[in-house]
């Protein structure tokens, strides 16, 4: 037995005609038409376009709603393993017919979706959320895109584990996944630097990201009336660690009670972190968590309290986004247990 | 100032009542290397026992707590000797000429003091992700002596000792023998380079070293580099041993001592030195912790690579993290500076790949080489014998509670393979 597969192309690939026929409805159609036969070829009967879609570009610009619902039906009736938009090349309506309406299936319908167009066509604003072959800028492009989709989309099908984009040819879509080159990184370096050198084009293999920079909040102006919390990202968890946090890539954060807790001892407290010598750490945690010296001020009088519970992870190796989710998560608490400031330490 | 290398290819390591290496085979009396280790005061100070194995490619065989890995090497010709500063004088190496056992490596295992050790598999998947696995390893595994805990650096000194002391001993065996190849390598003065190649694009190499403390260090010519100054080496210095690793840090993209002697970013450029660059230096710079010294460094960085009147710079890492910041600094200075950067990195973008993957960022670093992403999770297959214990799988940096299965599978971070995401650019793995 054989994957089904619906496929969705516009007028033009249907041979309906050009944008004077750009304005007609859906249609279902039978099997493959135009460019499926191609897909249908590479899948050497492993896969086969069961129903054609045919859409014109400018009713789907104009009639989004209806479109989306239309397909989505006919859709859902065929339950198909998969569904395959365009490939669009670089026509910009068609791209992005090609790009939303695979997203609305596979968050509507839960099936994987495969579309394919040239990396500058609007459609591609949506790569983040559907998997798109990048393909050339015409439909001349056809001979290389084809087999490319239908790779990929077999994969899919098979519920096979996709490789790097740079190796399955979809667009780069903020998921990093690791593969082999043909050359060490050393070598790809030189190479990158001569090009670079000489004014000719190269590629980073890591776009960088624009960087989210917090501005600090305003100045405390009396601290003998402020409570202040303790976090850390250098992995103070009492003795034993019993939440298990990771030694790096830390999968989620602690929360401890210090109420009544003048000093972190060696028989305590220790360090769940394993990017630096935890030595001192162990043998006195408040030289990464500074509870002692707090206890002092509070007693002093210099601050007003210091809050009863500490928040710790180990920042080793723990991704942006999963310290960021921590964060976020315990400021809530902090901010509902009337913290006004907290003294955040690094390893 | 060139230096040539002579080498020997290892095919075979056999334990015998003597050692030598003779047709291609490394015969090793172990008893004969304990006795030279324990010549030096500190390893009989804290090293309790050695005991020895040999690990071979394709072999069902996991070494870990994996410490070290170093190629053994003996200077037959010109000034100095391998390791300089630390095993042998201080004086300059980097010329005359060098023998090298290739296809072979000493690896120091066994309890070390922290998280940071690594693993090395023979087979299965995760020897595709060490270079270590396709060599022919002598495992030297240490157990300290007792009271060691309250003398952790002094064990762990002891043991970085231990392991050069046994590549030296065991290089050594190579003095006499014939290298089956050999290769020059040469730079030139700065104004005699640029009339040898007065239309080459003049590059140095940016060698960040790992030098945040506390068990993150490098050594030169044995200075700790985090006590030392941006400075200028030469390119064949760091095949003579100019630069030893004192780094337990994650294992996947700690530099071993093995990666600075066969450093591929050294390879390359002499590769390319005369066709299409003119290969200048190396600037070694630390990656010290407090931000005045990033700033030094950094600094000092850009300014000699003005100096040097350079047209490009290729800047590689180690650590990820705080040298995140070392290396982007290092990165927008130099490009400020009107000298164009490519830099080596690895990614920790989050086991699902998601997240941002370096914790500082910069859009003058357009031009980026990555060694992967050392969140990914692998599943490594039981291994029938493994050389060191299993005791620290769970809580090496990469590993988590209950990484080491009851079968015997281990399921954790790539950043537990020794070498796995290496930022010399040594490997093939990369990321998109």
């Amino acid at each position: 037995m054989s994957y089904k597969v619906v496929h969705y192309i516009n007028q033009f690939f249907a041979n309906i005609g050009g944008e004077e026929m750009a304005h007609v409805a859906p249609e279902l159609r039978d099997g493959f038409v135009g460019p499926g036969m191609a897909l249908n070829t590479a899948w050497k009967g492993e896969a086969e376009i069961v129903k054609t879609i045919v859409c014109g570009d400018s009713y789907f610009a104009e009639h989004e709603a209806d479109a989306k619902k239309q397909v989505l039906d006919w859709v859902k009736a065929e339950k198909p393993d998969m569904f395959i938009a365009g490939p669009a090349f670089n026509a910009g309506r068609y791209g992005y017919a090609c790009a939303t309406i695979a997203n609305a299936v596979q968050e509507e319908l839960g099936i994987p979706v495969l579309t394919g167009m040239y990396e500058e066509n609007p459609g591609a604003d949506l790569k983040n959320k559907v998997l798109i072959v990048a393909t050339a800028n015409s439909a001349a492009g056809m001979r290389k895109a084809a087999p490319a989709m239908a790779k990929l989309a077999l994969k899919l099908m098979k519920g096979e584990k996709i490789g790097a984009s740079a190796e399955e040819g979809y667009m780069p879509n903020g998921i990093r996944r690791n593969f082999f080159e043909k050359e060490v990184g050393a070598k790809r370096a030189v190479d990158m630097l001569v090009a670079k050198l000489s004014d000719k084009p190269y590629t980073t293999e890591y776009p960088m990201p624009s960087f989210d920079r917090v501005a600090p909040n305003k100045a405390i102006k009396d601290l003998s009336k402020a409570t202040i919390a303790l976090c850390t990202s250098g992995g103070i968890v009492p003795k034993g660690n019993p939440d298990h946090i990771e030694s790096s890539s830390a999968s989620h954060y602690g929360e401890y009670n210090i109420a009544g807790v003048d000093d972190l001892t060696a028989e305590t407290y220790e360090t769940a972190h394993g990017g630096y010598d935890p030595v001192y750490a162990n043998a006195d945690a408040d030289r990464v968590l500074p509870v002692d010296i707090l206890r002092e001020m509070e007693k002093e009088g210099k601050i007003g309290k210091l809050h009863d519970f500490f928040y710790t992870t180990v920042g080793n190796g723990t991704s942006v986004a999963n310290a960021k989710g921590f964060a976020a998560e315990y400021a809530q608490k902090l901010l509902k247990a009337g913290v006004h400031a907290v003294i955040m330490t690094s390893t | 100032m060139k230096l040539e290398l002579g080498y020997i290819q290892i095919k075979d390591i056999q334990f015998s009542k003597e050692c030598k290496v003779e047709n291609g085979t490394l015969y090793v009396d172990p008893d004969a290397v304990k006795a030279y280790l324990y010549e030096d005061d500190d390893v009989k100070a804290w090293v309790k026992d050695f005991s020895f194995d040999i690990a071979k490619p394709g072999e069902s065989v996991r070494i870990t707590p994996v410490k070290d890995v170093i190629e053994p090497r003996v200077k037959v010709e010109g000034p100095g000797g391998v390791f300089p500063g630390v095993i042998s004088k201080v004086e300059t190496v980097g010329s005359g000429k060098t023998h090298v056992l290739r296809g072979m490596a000493v690896v120091t295992a066994g309890k070390i003091v922290g998280f940071q050790e690594g693993i090395i598999d023979m087979s299965g998947p995760g020897a595709d992700y060490t270079p270590f696995s396709k060599l022919l390893n002598l495992v030297v595994v240490a157990e300290p002596a007792e009271g060691y805990q309250d003398h952790k650096h002094e064990y762990e000194h002891a043991v970085r000792i231990a392991g050069l002391r046994a590549a030296t001993y065991i290089g050594e065996l190579g003095r006499e023998v014939t290298p089956d190849e050999t290769a020059e390598f040469e730079t030139y003065g700065i104004k005699e380079g640029m009339e040898k190649m007065p239309n080459l694009p003049r590059v140095a190499y940016v060698h960040m070293l790992q030098s945040q403390g506390l068990l993150h260090d490098t050594y030169v010519y044995g200075v700790d580099a985090k006590r030392s100054l941006t400075t200028i080496l030469l390119p064949t210095e760091t095949m003579d041993g100019a630069i030893i690793s004192g780094n337990c840090v994650s294992a996947c993209d700690k530099n071993t001592t093995y990666h600075h002697l066969n450093n591929p970013v050294v390879a390359n450029l002499f590769a390319a030195h005369g066709k299409t660059l003119n290969y200048v230096c190396n600037i070694i710079t630390n990656e010290n912790v407090y931000l005045a010294d990033k700033q030094r460094s950094s600094d000092w960085t850009a300014k000699l690579c003005r100096l040097l009147d350079l047209d490009g710079a290729l800047v590689s890492q180690e650590g990820f993290g705080n040298p995140d910041t070392d290396l982007i600094m290092n990165c927008k200075k130099i490009e400020l500076q009107g000298v164009k950067t490519v830099i080596i990195t690895d990614e920790y973008a989050g086991q699902d790949g998601k997240s941002q993957s370096l914790a500082d960022a910069d859009p003058l670093a357009d031009a980026v080489v990555t060694g992967g992403n050392a969140n990914e999770v692998i599943v490594l297959p039981k291994m029938d014998k493994v050389i060191g214990t299993l005791d620290y799988v769970d809580v090496i940096a990469g590993g988590h509670a209950g990484s080491l299965r009851p079968d015997g599978t281990i399921e954790a971070e790539l950043q537990v393979i020794t070498g796995a995401t290496n930022e010399m650019g040594f490997n093939r793995l990369s990321a998109r």
